[in-house]
């Protein structure tokens, strides 16, 4: 029995999933109106853009399998009337990646590593004490022999390969099928011109980005049930689990700013446009004071308060997990507060600069009302900034999490984070030998997020500024 | 021109009493003193006169903004609100939570941080404006599309890497330099290089690609193609002509971060062990001494609003459009 949870943050990526599904149905509508499917079009056919959609998929999708939250029931006892739920939150994807998370060990271990990091004091048989690295509890603890390890990592790593292989083939197989029917075409001509790369849209890089992920995931699949991959840290709780967890933080705090921010930014970017004059001289006021406070000094005190007042009322938080959501979603909020001036003030500008077309003064002398010619007439000739924004922002937000987590002002202690992992690990740079890992794990994981990010926000800003469009 | 700059100037007045309100509230409001002094001192086996006492050395056991008790005047000046917050405008920071003078650590600290930012921005701003010109002149080459993608690689890379690796590699494997430390005067240097060199890496990536564009702009313009026909040549097409007008939106773009160079970086300054306004403000935080991250937050916004005149400044000088309007 489960007791499904929703956090708050939990719901608000819902909401955000479901603007998405909502956009989704509003191009299916559009996809006959050639202005709006022109940059699209333009950005699908970027091979940078194809790849690096991809690689965000395989985030977002993990993002999401890590939203969903439940409290297992704990083992009934006698005479007990009711299910009692354990304190633990887990998610779904935490029960898909089961022993990485469960199998802790002692204290920090290398990647693929036998043996502990660290000496230990062990009695023998003969009630001798020496020091020794003792083997691990778990990482390849079903060899015989460690030295066999090379050969076993490399039978898995062919599996794997194998695995990631048949699966990308089957998806280019189906690719054909769907795009044969759809052309009328057979489905020889089109796997040749897929594997030619002939297609307008890029599905054969598509198929790349997907075999190398493909390939990422089933070699983590098959060597995390027998090894620590990227090792374990401090506790002995395996690396590529916390790197995996971190991923939701990122993404949440990459995506819910800009959904918290949004309607401010745009709302107040537009009145102070539109109507110059007085609103714009107070939200102005508002954009350049919020401004005015550096954005790290800002967080910091906001954050500071927020703890004084959780510690203060400790009584609102029924798990640690809403605790840790609760001071997730706040950061997200006040990121979102020292965020939005920038956008607005684009807005404004872009805003000033339309309601002096002639469409916008043909509508007036119509006696369209201002909501209406707000709404409908200059809305929609700003969505392309509001997109490009919130593109743009979403990697500068991930960085920006690390860095305030390395502050002290950033996520919860408890919640799996990158910044929270390079903060632990930096404590441990002062060990011989070093431990890397840890650091490591969680710099590529972000990385690769922030990069796929970049080049995607290059490719929609390429498609959507009226200024770059030749 | 100086009535406009006179009028920018009180324009800053008003910017700095709304900080200062949001400052008064996020620290005063949100949260009362005692809640304060119950998180220094511990949640558990606070009595009431401790936090009394706790209150009363930091002069936060006054009202917050009306004073029934007192007489005259001092009915709105015996309030936190006139201590803590108004006393702010004079730059008059108090002493902090831990009992120390913040208006001198300030003085003090400032220092180390001009060492390590002046030379960076000064670096910094060198090599991007060269490297994107780089680019620009072999504007379409395949050195320019890699320098593009070098810097968006660069870009994705977080910030902390950059030290965290030039600490690890510098430092510990080629024992070029220090670890971490300061020593005031000259000898600073050996402290100071490796910070301003990962630094100016570290900003490579955005600037480089946003300066390159500014490039590419100028280079675009029709007067450019003018000299061209002209028979100028390109090299001095671009050093002469491009550049000159290209710095504008550069320069004017750095204008508003010259102040802020006083506050120091953040990361670097607490990586580096460097004793400068960065760290301080970390220490701050970490300590939860409200009364320096208040003080901080106060002086980064007149600092930032200072930048902002600045670039006011530096407009009307570089654009007599404005200046004549």
């Amino acid at each position: 029995m489960i007791q499904p949870v929703i956090l708050w943050t939990d719901a608000l990526v819902f909401l955000l999933v479901a603007v998405v599904l909502l956009f989704l149905l509003f191009a299916l509508y559009a996809r006959n109106k050639e202005h709006l499917r022109a940059p699209w079009r333009q950005v699908v056919r970027s091979r940078m853009a194809v790849a690096s959609l991809v690689v965000l998929s395989a985030y977002t999708v993990t993002g999401l399998l890590d939203s969903i939250h439940f409290r297992a029931a704990l083992p009934e006892t006698a005479g007990q009337r009711e299910i009692q739920y354990s304190g633990e939150v887990l998610s779904v994807l935490d029960t898909l990646l089961g022993p990485v998370r469960t199998q802790v060990e002692k204290s920090y271990s290398a990647p693929f590593a036998t043996h502990l990091y660290t000496r230990e004091s062990v009695t023998t048989a003969e009630g001798e004490v020496v020091r020794i690295f003792p083997r691990l509890q778990f990482g390849g603890a079903h060899l015989a022999d460690p030295a066999h390890k090379g050969a076993d990592i490399a039978a898995r790593s062919a599996v794997a390969a194998a695995q990631a292989v048949a699966a990308t083939a089957a998806l280019y197989l189906l690719a054909g099928v769907l795009l044969a029917r759809r052309r009328r075409r057979p489905l020889i001509a089109i796997l040749g011109q897929l594997a030619r790369g002939g297609t307008d849209i890029p599905w054969r890089t598509a198929l790349f980005a997907v075999l190398l992920i493909a390939l990422v995931v089933t070699l983590l699949a098959n060597l995390s049930a027998a090894y620590h991959v990227l090792g374990t840290d401090k506790v002995g709780q395996d690396v590529l689990y916390q790197s995996i967890k971190s991923i939701r933080t990122g993404l949440v705090i990459g995506t819910l700013t800009t959904l918290v921010m949004l309607p401010f930014a745009v709302f107040l970017g537009m009145l102070a446009g539109y109507f110059r004059g007085w609103v714009d001289d107070v939200i102005q006021y508002l954009y350049t004071t919020l401004n005015s406070i550096p954005g790290v000094l800002l967080i910091a005190a906001a954050v500071l308060m927020m703890q004084v007042y959780m510690a203060n009322h400790p009584e609102l938080f029924e798990t640690m997990a809403e605790r840790a959501d609760m001071r997730l979603l706040f950061l997200c909020l006040i990121l979102g507060v020292t965020s939005w001036t920038g956008l607005c003030r684009l807005l404004r500008g872009e805003t000033l600069k339309l309601r002096e077309l002639d469409y916008v003064q043909a509508a007036t002398a119509f006696g369209v009302s201002r909501a209406t010619i707000l709404v409908r007439h200059l809305l929609p000739n700003l969505l392309h900034l509001v997109l490009i924004a919130v593109v743009i922002d979403f990697s500068g937000l991930v960085l920006a999490e690390a860095v305030l987590s390395y502050v002290g002002v950033g996520v919860d202690p408890t919640t799996l984070s990158w910044g929270n992992m390079i903060n632990g690990a930096r404590l441990e740079m002062a060990r011989e030998p070093m431990v890397w890992w840890s650091l490591l794990a969680a710099f590529s994981f972000m990385f690769t997020l922030v990069l796929a990010a970049n080049l995607f926000s290059d490719a929609v800003r390429d498609a959507f500024d009226p200024r770059l469009r030749r | 021109m100086f009535a406009y700059v006179l009028r920018r100037a009180l324009y800053a007045i008003p910017i700095l009493v709304g900080v200062n309100l949001i400052t008064f509230f996020l620290f005063f409001v949100v949260n009362t003193p005692d809640d304060m002094a119950r998180m220094h001192l511990g949640m558990k086996r606070v009595t009431p006169d401790a936090i009394e006492k706790w209150k009363a050395e930091r002069g936060y056991d006054r009202p917050l903004l009306y004073n029934a008790q007192a007489d005259g005047s001092d009915r709105l000046t015996a309030t936190i609100f006139f201590d803590k917050s108004v006393r702010l405008f004079g730059f008059d920071f108090g002493s902090s939570d831990a009992g120390r003078n913040i208006g001198a650590d300030i003085k003090q600290r400032m220092w180390p941080s001009l060492a390590i930012a002046v030379p960076q921005f000064l670096v910094g701003l060198l090599v991007y404006v060269s490297f994107a010109m780089l680019l620009a002149f072999f504007r379409g080459s395949y050195l320019d599309i890699s320098g593009v993608v070098l810097c968006v690689v660069l870009m994705s890379i977080s910030g902390l890497f950059y030290i965290i690796a030039g600490q690890y590699v510098f430092s510990k494997l080629l024992h070029l330099f220090p670890v971490s430390g300061y020593e005031p005067g000259w000898l600073a240097w050996r402290f100071v290089l490796l910070p301003v060199v990962i630094g100016v890496i570290a900003g490579l990536g955005s600037s480089g690609r946003v300066y390159r564009t500014f490039f590419l702009e100028e280079i675009g313009k029709d007067y450019v193609r003018t000299a061209r026909a002209k028979g100028v040549p390109e090299t001095r097409l671009l050093f002469r002509h491009v550049l000159k007008n290209a710095m504008v939106p550069i320069l004017t773009g750095v204008v508003v971060v010259i102040p802020t160079l006083f506050m120091g970086s953040l990361i670097m300054e607490s990586f580096f062990g460097i004793p400068g306004l960065g760290s301080y403000t970390i220490e701050a935080i970490q300590n939860q001494d409200f009364a320096i991250v208040r003080a901080m937050v106060f002086l980064g916004s007149a600092l930032y609003i200072l930048g902002l005149l600045l670039t006011d400044i530096s407009y009307t000088l570089v654009d007599p459009r404005i200046r004549l309007s």
